[in-house]
């Protein structure tokens, strides 16, 4: 990585400082069951109703791994482009804690299933940045402490206990907090299209922690504090940059860096200290006797990797080279596979751009604005599609269009209609008949005699009778036939 | 048949009863309730069943004279209090698990009931199996039957499996389950003058027992014959997939594999285990196992181990290594015995503190200090090489022998009280059984023969991995050689 190339420096009173951030993502594996018991993993369920008796730790219980999550983290891998490990193996990571109802954390700490890979992100102004990870291993989930129940009371919900956990650790390549956010959407993006977690952070099926420090460039890597457990995108840019710049205070007032671990007030926006180094726990990691090595063939590889999914740096390639979009437009496409999805059924056969240019603009504003999901859209991709049948063979004009849409949005899917029989309903079909306009422009001609004069002289009047015109044909005259008319009657050479 | 004759029989014996109608599995149970009934000053029998032990024989009895039945068909059986029982309060004899009451059965039992063997209670043994003299139990030692010429004080009866040693050799039941993590099956049985066998790792399910060290723990029986024994294990055996470490390999016919003949077979004597110190009645012992096998027709030879003296601190280092970690489930949150404190941290530490006895919290502090950051490699990771090294070492050695013959322990039994403040006398215990758990071998405890004192001694085989058979064919040769018939008076009653 060149270091050279950073220009998302955080100024501070000795000079320009450079943030160093690398990722610990655990992101919970889409499985019906848990990573060592059958039961269930369903969100939301009423507390301690889905644990059984190896989740709850009762003596004599083992655990047995779940399959379905190894194919999860494999697959994962195999989307992160990275070393898949066929021997991995199994440690426990021992701490008290009554959420932790084993004593200890059944995770991957020196031999993970997945070793090295990359991500590419992309950023803001369009460029991409390589992202290194590290290392992908399984691990548990605790439960979760409940302390506002009760006054003196805390309780325990172990439903949570047990479930399968991938944490994705990257390199520390990341040099902003928006490339850590940008780093954060990919990966999410990456797990939805594989379908090996849901990335819904709100729900915690998706949390972050951001490793943080600072240093002049061309410095050696600073001291680093761990902010654990941040849940949301908006959240990770405001702890680094809290982070980043308090660092920066204490380095420059003459002070240094503990390493420690921090938590996020997001009330504040602040971090704030949870543990220094000296108190950090010993985990005591050793390799959980009860539990053979993890191994598998490369044949199990193999058939995994033969059902991956196109994946949304290939997609956004191939929406650029087939459908001609900018890179821009294709990778706000194919940042959810829902989206890129709806924007290919409704493309099928028609003029690319000007779908994706509808569902970039109309769409997604009007979802963002009714706070809908793609797949709950009101409009269908078919509706959509058949809409800009209507602009292409000049049916409507772009401007009908736009009300149609609203039209269409507002109705919602049920009520089914089809964009023509709305244009028909409402006799919103733009008028072509050159008979018809000629008449129009006439007409306005007509009564602005004096406005004809000045536009002799100033040609860039005419879009003022061409304004006019649309106005009395209430937006349905196709605007290029009123534009060419009204040149040709003012004698003005296009 | 009179009471006391019933509880004489062996267990193929009264098998054998059951099905010829002498008698009923009623009257066999209601012979070794009264008989545990009358033990209780052995402190053998932890929690009594005896409703429970009726109602079973009941439904036995209602099989049987139906022709229909299991392999332990309405035969009464003493249960480590090691193994979850469902509805049948197990504590591993610790406080910390107080009234614990699973609502489960652990797959050994389970497939003993299954078998229709009859349920009379449960047994002593050293508090999470970890102590050689079942002096550790929360609920306090268990007496040896056997007591020395001078009886003057009474004698442990090994351990961890003391409750199931005793109340076998004092009759109470016809066979009893134990486990086995470093000698606790072996040595007990070599204390009490029974048969105790500890199967190849993976052989039977540990799902549902108590964990003390998973990579060591194994579930065998202990009984009076070689015969009984092969009878107990057919019926524990078996893979299950509730755990990953049990082995998808067919159970033979163990009994049917009694009385095969010897020629040809090898018998390895391991010259590393002629300790310093080793008693000339050890000694002895073990020139007449030789000489016994020799008479039988197998072939003797010598045979190296020569990491074994490294065993015995390995083992002391991965077996609490794993318990420290496997115990930390026992906090005081969910189950068993809390103590309130003012915080959390106190919480813990009180119902440690009081829930654990002092062998327990030793081992605890012990695996915790070796798995701690820069003492790991020196004290774990070393003891894992060691391990592998002594696998390797019983690998070669198999490549010259069948079997290997070996005594079971230093010693005959000791008195109460005797090791107790001496921890490593009481490790050494273990000097001849660790090895077997550390390399995943069977291995199994014959009686012998009596020492000066009137005390049993036990013979050990180990061998191949799977090689229960072979084993158990040895075992009988051993038994039918010794003629072993002696039994302890009985002073409990």
């Amino acid at each position: 990585m060149s270091e050279a190339t950073n220009d998302n420096l955080i100024s501070g009173a000795t000079g320009d400082w450079e943030v160093v951030l690398g990722l610990e993502v655990h992101a919970q594996v889409l499985s019906e069951a848990k990573l060592f018991s059958g039961a269930a993993t369903e969100y939301g369920a009423e507390p301690n109703t889905q644990v059984s008796l190896v989740d709850a730790a009762m003596p004599g219980m083992l655990p047995v791994i779940n399959w379905k999550c190894v194919e999860q983290a494999v697959r994962t891998g195999l989307g992160l482009k990275a070393q898949i490990n066929n021997y991995s193996v199994f440690d426990r990571k021992n701490y008290f804690y009554p959420d932790l109802p084993q004593g200890y954390q059944i995770s991957q700490f020196l031999q993970p299933i997945v070793g090295e890979g990359e991500i590419i992100i992309d950023l803001e102004d369009g460029s991409t940045k390589t992202v290194g990870i590290e290392r992908l291993h399984l691990e548990q989930d605790a439960g979760k402490s409940v302390h506002d129940q009760h006054p003196d009371l805390s309780f325990v919900d172990l439903n949570r206990s047990g479930v399968a956990l991938m944490e994705i650790v990257s390199r520390p390549d990341m040099r902003s907090s928006a490339e850590a956010q940008a780093y954060v959407k990919k990966l999410r993006a990456i797990l939805r299209y594989l379908g090996t977690c849901d990335g819904n952070m709100e729900q915690g099926s998706m949390r972050a922690d951001v490793n943080v420090s600072v240093r002049k460039q061309g410095d050696p890597l600073g001291t680093r504090c761990e902010i654990k457990n941040v849940n949301s995108i908006r959240f990770i840019g405001q702890a680094i940059e809290h982070e980043a710049r308090r660092q920066i205070a204490i380095i420059e007032d003459g002070g240094s860096i503990d390493q420690e671990t921090r938590l996020f007030d997001p009330k504040n926006g602040e971090t704030r200290s949870m543990r220094s180094k000296e108190e950090a726990h010993d985990y005591r990691y050793f390799p959980d006797p009860d539990l053979l090595p993890l191994t598998f063939s490369q044949d199990f590889v193999d058939e995994i990797a033969a059902t991956l999914p196109e994946l949304p740096d290939t997609k956004k390639a191939r929406f650029m080279s087939d459908y001609g979009l900018s890179a821009y437009d294709a990778g706000i496409l194919v940042a959810e596979a829902e989206s890129a999805a709806y924007f290919e059924e409704a493309a099928k056969g028609r003029d690319a751009k000007t779908v994706a240019n509808m569902v970039i603009g109309s769409l997604f504003a009007g979802l963002n604005k009714a706070g809908l999901n793609i797949v709950d859209s009101p409009v269908t991709p078919e509706n959509l599609g058949a809409l800009v049948d209507l602009l292409s063979d000049d049916t409507i004009s772009s401007r009908i269009a736009k009300d149609v849409f609203e039209m269409m949005f507002e109705e919602g899917p049920d009520q089914g209609k089809s964009p023509s029989a709305i244009v028909e309903e409402k006799g919103l079909k733009q008028v072509t008949d050159t008979g018809a306009i000629e008449a129009a422009v006439d007409e306005v001609l007509a009564a602005n005699p004096d406005k004809v004069a000045q536009a002799k002289e100033k040609p860039k009047m005419a879009g003022w009778f061409v304004g006019q015109v649309m106005q009395s044909t209430g937006g349905k005259a196709n605007p290029q036939s009123v534009n060419k008319l009204v040149l040709q009657k003012l004698g003005i050479e296009e | 048949m009179s009471a006391s004759k019933l509880t004489d029989l062996s267990l193929a014996e009264a098998r054998d009863g059951l099905r010829q109608k002498d008698f009923t599995s009623e009257e066999l149970t209601q012979a070794h309730i009264s008989a545990m009934e009358a033990g209780r000053k052995l402190n053998a029998v932890i929690l009594e069943t005896p409703e429970k032990a009726l109602d079973m024989a009941r439904a036995s009895d209602a099989k049987l004279s139906n022709e229909e039945g299991g392999a332990l068909e309405g035969l009464p059986i003493g249960v480590k209090d090691l193994f979850c029982t469902k509805g049948v309060r197990t504590t591993a004899c610790s406080k910390i698990l107080g009234d614990f009451t699973p609502p489960y059965e652990s797959t050994v039992t389970q497939n003993l009931w299954d078998a229709g063997a009859v349920h009379l209670g449960k047994l002593n043994n050293d508090e999470f199996a970890m102590g050689s003299s079942n002096e550790t139990s929360c609920f306090g030692p268990v007496n040896n039957p056997w007591r020395n010429k001078a009886k003057e004080t009474n004698l442990v009866p090994g351990g961890s499996s003391g409750g199931s040693s005793a109340s076998v050799a004092a009759h109470i039941g016809v066979a009893a389950t134990a486990t086995d993590t470093g000698g606790s099956i072996r040595q007990p049985a070599a204390f009490t003058g029974t048969v105790g066998l500890k199967p190849t790792y993976g052989r039977c399910s540990r799902w549902g027992i108590v964990a003390f060290a998973s990579s060591l723990d194994q579930a065998g029986p202990i009984t009076r014959t070689v015969r009984d024994s092969a009878i107990m294990l057919g019926a524990m055996a078996g893979h299950d997939a509730k755990d990953t470490t049990s082995i998808d390999t067919p159970v033979p016919d163990y009994e049917a594999a009694l009385g095969a003949n010897l020629n040809g077979k090898k018998v390895g004597i391991p010259k590393e285990y002629r300790i310093d110190g080793m008693s000339d009645e050890i000694e002895e012992l073990w020139q007449q196992g030789i000489d016994w096998l020799k008479d039988a027709g197998a072939e003797i030879v010598d045979v190296s181990l020569p990491h074994t003296k490294y065993a015995l601190p390995a083992y002391y280092i991965i077996a609490p290594a794993e318990a420290s970690s496997n115990l930390a489930r026992y906090d005081g949150v969910r189950y068993g015995t809390r103590l309130e404190g003012d915080n959390l941290l106190e919480m813990y530490e009180k119902t440690r503190g009081a829930g654990f006895g002092a062998e327990v919290r030793r081992r605890i502090m012990i695996g915790t200090y070796v798995l701690s950051a820069g003492y790991y490699d020196a004290y774990y990771l070393k003891a894992l090489k060691v391990r592998r090294l002594i696998s390797e070492d019983f690998k070669q050695a198999f490549e010259k022998c069948d079997v290997l013959l070996t005594p079971a322990t230093p010693s005959s039994a000791f008195a109460i009280g005797e090791n107790l403040d001496d921890p490593l006398a009481m490790y050494m215990n273990d000097v001849f059984t660790v090895t077997v758990n550390l390399a995943g071998l069977p291995g199994i405890s014959v009686p012998a023969g009596l020492d000066a004192q009137g005390l049993p001694l036990g013979l050990q085989l180990i061998g191949q991995p799977f090689g229960e058979e072979a084993l158990l064919g040895m075992a009988e040769k051993i038994e039918q050689a010794a003629g072993f018939d002696a039994r302890p008076d009985v002073w409990w009653e």
